[in-house]
């Protein structure tokens, strides 16, 4: 039975395990479905965000962290794309919802939100698919989204529709801190982890807020610019590391610009507790001649991240 | 309506000024800045700010002792008169803000201090006065429009206000976007950036942006959107000349601004980020106003000596709302003065083509602010239409958008034929051709007069020259033209 014990908040959930998916201690996990209202109690059909990295901490594994743009090039790609990368071995999965004017990414993912925007994908089309395939990944996901689709659709509406498909976390990269209220407030209500970004340009004292305002685990931006494949990483990112580990228990990924094996080991050795992977992954899907090909570029890429991290 | 509205200005004025150590002394401080009775009961309706512990930067324009000293004209101020102010947080009511990525949070808060220092240094006061003075050519005459008057009073009967342009297209550049550009590009100087970013719709801005950066010596990149690259050839042929590039960026303005932004947060030591126009995070939108305002301190003091009064209203056209801004906020504690705004109709609000973000849009987030915007179901931008590039902008200023929540301001829509008739009448009638942005303005005078008092006066921001606009003038004349002789032979006699 997948039990897991987390806030004291008042929590409904809807546990649905496939009899596919094992622990990682390979015993299998019974499916059944049930709904509680226990106040300090709660069923999750999969592991969330936090109890990711508690196990792989407990391991001493770094967190494989892929991100790909839903809808590109379309939505069934889409879903075998998440199943490969569950199947390879990531560890979380972070899917961007494509938006019109997405300001904090680099040509790769702007391009590939206009696609995916073009062929129709919609919020709605996502949360479908989402309800399909989720069940059969043993990794958690997490939304990748702008601010103004989750205004639109009502914070607590678009929290609860996220929930009830099984996504655990959430990422949206243009609120400040400041904003963040709300956001955080109908998040915790509806079990979803939201993610806080801190950058390189972060003051401290701002950097501790947020970094006890995060849910989830804390992304560290790698350098000062939107999204998009760098050369090589810069090496603040040590000290920043460094820094907020001595701050907080809680995990932190490093992402934006990594592109190879080699970053993903350099920035684990560092400390990280997860590398996340964005632009490259989309560039090999979206660019590919065709989606068969790009699903098995992006096995291979994944393969070879993978084993480059402990 | 009135007491609500002064309850808002005056709340969101105290919370930009307070700082924690003066919270205690709020009611004195407020208490200090009213002198009439009326304002007194008010400052009694002033409510706690809530907002994040960090104060904004921004200096306290209001005390009794600016008064006194020897300041530049422009930063003369009325203790009578309230104005908005964005809080500590860059709100406006629950417009504005800062919604950007996390990178740009300590760029945002840099610019803040900058502007702030700026405000109070006498040195830069005295540059700008002269570079207003001597560059640009302020100030602009307001102009009595005899003949378009005449126009509008025979349609009422023989009787109506009298209308009066503030002559923004005499500035240097053809458009109000100098008194915004020299400015910044100063402050871009001081704060010792080489480069600077921005964007462009019809080139207006970009122009001015390049002059500017000539004018003080340092490197400007523009982008702008490639299909306005093609329309508005020769005012990209004139960038190139004053020494910037120009970036083509696929799609539409709004995109342009777009890249502007991610180059912004690329480049942030290097750059400069000039807003052209009063959007984005705050206080790129509160900057913007500040330089744009001397149109309308400028026009009280022209209408207190050509009428011994005010205006009884403003009229200005609105594609993101720096010449609307910059003309109505000396005059929004005047209750008395009418703010009328006008969007770009397109073809009509109906059609689905227009710019009108006012009325038809709802309120979100964009390019770092909440304000009204043109958005589909799921949140996506819907792209905007005008005949007017300038006017293609899908979103508003957070402070127009809050404007008219409180009611203070009125919002109207005006079609691209009743634009480019305006343009045509006012080239006809005065011999003026304003640009087809302004034309939108002056397109609403026909609603808008018999509304007017009688012996009233009422401005119109004239924003822009529009002589670049005459081909698309033309195209349509002779497109409609042609349209009308097709109708005419083939509409059975």
């Amino acid at each position: 039975m997948a039990i897991a014990l987390t806030s004291s908040f008042l929590q409904l959930k809807k546990c649905e395990v496939d009899f596919h998916t094992f622990y990682p201690s390979k015993k299998p996990i019974v499916s059944l479905r049930r709904y509680t209202t226990m106040a300090a109690i709660s069923t999750t059909k999969s592991v969330g965000i936090s109890e990711t990295f508690n196990r792989l901490k407990r391991e001493g594994k770094v967190a494989f962290i892929p991100y790909i743009t839903a809808g590109d090039p379309d939505l069934s790609t889409t879903t075998e794309a998440l199943k490969v990368l569950d199947s390879c071995g990531s560890d979380i999965i972070e899917l961007g919802v494509p938006y019109s004017d997405p300001l904090a990414d680099g040509p790769v993912i702007q391009a590939a939100a206009t696609r995916s925007l073009g062929r129709g994908t919609n919020l709605d089309a996502i949360i479908s698919m989402l309800k399909e395939v989720v069940p059969q990944l043993s990794c958690p996901i997490a939304l990748f989204t702008y601010y103004n689709p989750i205004l639109k659709r009502g914070t607590g509406r678009f929290m609860s529709t996220i929930s009830n498909v099984g996504v655990h976390g959430l990422v949206v990269p243009d609120v400040p801190l400041e904003e963040t209220t709300a956001l955080r407030m109908e998040a915790k209500k509806h079990g979803i982890e939201l993610v806080l970004l801190t950058t390189p340009t972060t003051p401290t004292d701002r950097m501790k807020a947020i970094v006890e305002a995060a849910e989830g685990f804390i992304y560290l931006v790698s350098s000062v610019g939107v999204t998009g494949t760098r050369a090589s990483v810069s090496d603040k990112v040590q000290a920043l590391l460094r820094e907020i580990k001595e701050t907080t228990t809680k995990p932190v990924a490093v992402g934006f610009g990594i592109s190879k094996p080699e970053h993903a080991k350099l920035i684990a050795g560092w400390g990280a507790d997860g590398v996340i992977v964005g632009s490259a992954m989309v560039k090999l899907l979206g660019e590919a001649k065709s989606p068969q090909d790009g699903l098995r570029e992006l096995e291979n890429f994944t393969k070879s991240l993978k084993s480059a991290l402990p | 309506m009135a007491s609500k509205l002064h309850g808002s200005v005056v709340s969101s004025q105290k919370n930009a000024f307070v700082s924690s150590s003066e919270k205690l002394t709020d009611k004195r401080r407020v208490a200090k800045m009213q002198t009439s009775g009326r304002a007194q009961a008010q400052a009694a309706e002033v409510t706690t700010p809530q907002e994040s512990s960090r104060t904004s930067k921004l200096p306290e324009l209001m005390t009794s002792s600016l008064v006194f000293s020897k300041r530049p004209f422009f930063l003369e101020r009325s203790l009578q008169v309230q104005r908005t102010q964005p809080n500590s947080a860059g709100k406006f009511g629950k417009f504005g803000g800062k919604f950007v990525a996390e990178t740009l949070i300590a760029c945002l808060d840099q610019l803040e201090a900058v502007f702030a220092e700026v405000l109070h240094d006498e040195d830069f006061q005295e540059e700008l006065e002269e570079a207003l003075r001597d560059y640009i050519g302020r100030e602009t005459p307001l102009y009595h429009a005899r003949r378009l008057t005449e126009f509008y009073k025979s349609k009422n009967g023989g009787e109506g206000a009298e209308i009066f342009l503030k002559r923004e297209d005499l500035c240097h550049g053809g458009s109000h976007k100098m008194n915004n550009a020299i400015a910044q590009a100063m402050i871009a100087k001081r704060i010792g950036r080489k480069l600077v970013l921005t964007a462009t719709a019809s080139g207006h801005h970009g122009i001015a942006t390049a002059s500017a950066c000539a004018k003080l010596g340092l490197d400007c990149k523009i982008f702008m959107a490639a299909k306005d690259m093609e329309q508005q050839l020769s005012n990209v042929q004139l960038m190139t000349l004053l020494g910037a590039q120009v970036e083509g960026v696929d799609g539409q303005f709004k995109d342009a601004a777009s890249e502007a932004l991610r180059s912004w947060v690329g480049k942030m030591e290097e750059s400069y980020h000039m807003t052209g126009t009063a959007v984005g995070p705050h206080p790129c939108p509160t900057l913007v106003r500040h330089f744009q305002s001397v149109i309308g301190r400028e026009t009280r003091r022209q209408a207190l000596e050509k009428w011994g009064g005010k205006p009884d209203a403003l009229v200005a056209c609105v594609g993101t709302g720096s010449n609307a801004l910059g003309l109505f906020h000396e005059f929004i504690g005047d209750s008395d003065v009418r703010l009328v705004g006008v969007e770009a109709g397109g073809f009509g609000l109906e059609s689905g083509r227009h710019a009108s973000t006012l009325s038809k849009g709802e309120v979100g987030v964009y390019h770092g602010a909440m304000t009204y915007l043109l958005q589909d179901g799921d949140g996506q931008t819907i792209e905007p239409y005008s005949v007017a590039v300038g006017m293609q902008y899908p979103a508003v200023g957070p402070e127009l958008s809050f404007l008219k929540e409180i009611g203070r301001a009125e919002f109207y829509s005006v079609t691209d034929q009743e634009a480019l008739d305006a343009y045509e009448r006012v080239c006809r009638l005065e011999g003026i051709y304003a640009s087809l942005e302004a034309s939108h303005a002056f397109g609403i005078l026909g609603k808008l007069f018999p509304t007017l008092p009688k012996g009233g006066k009422v401005v119109v921001n004239c924003s822009a020259r529009g002589d670049e606009d005459v081909d698309i003038v033309y195209k349509h004349k002779l497109f409609h033209g042609a349209l009308k002789r097709t109708m005419a032979q083939t509409t059975p006699q």
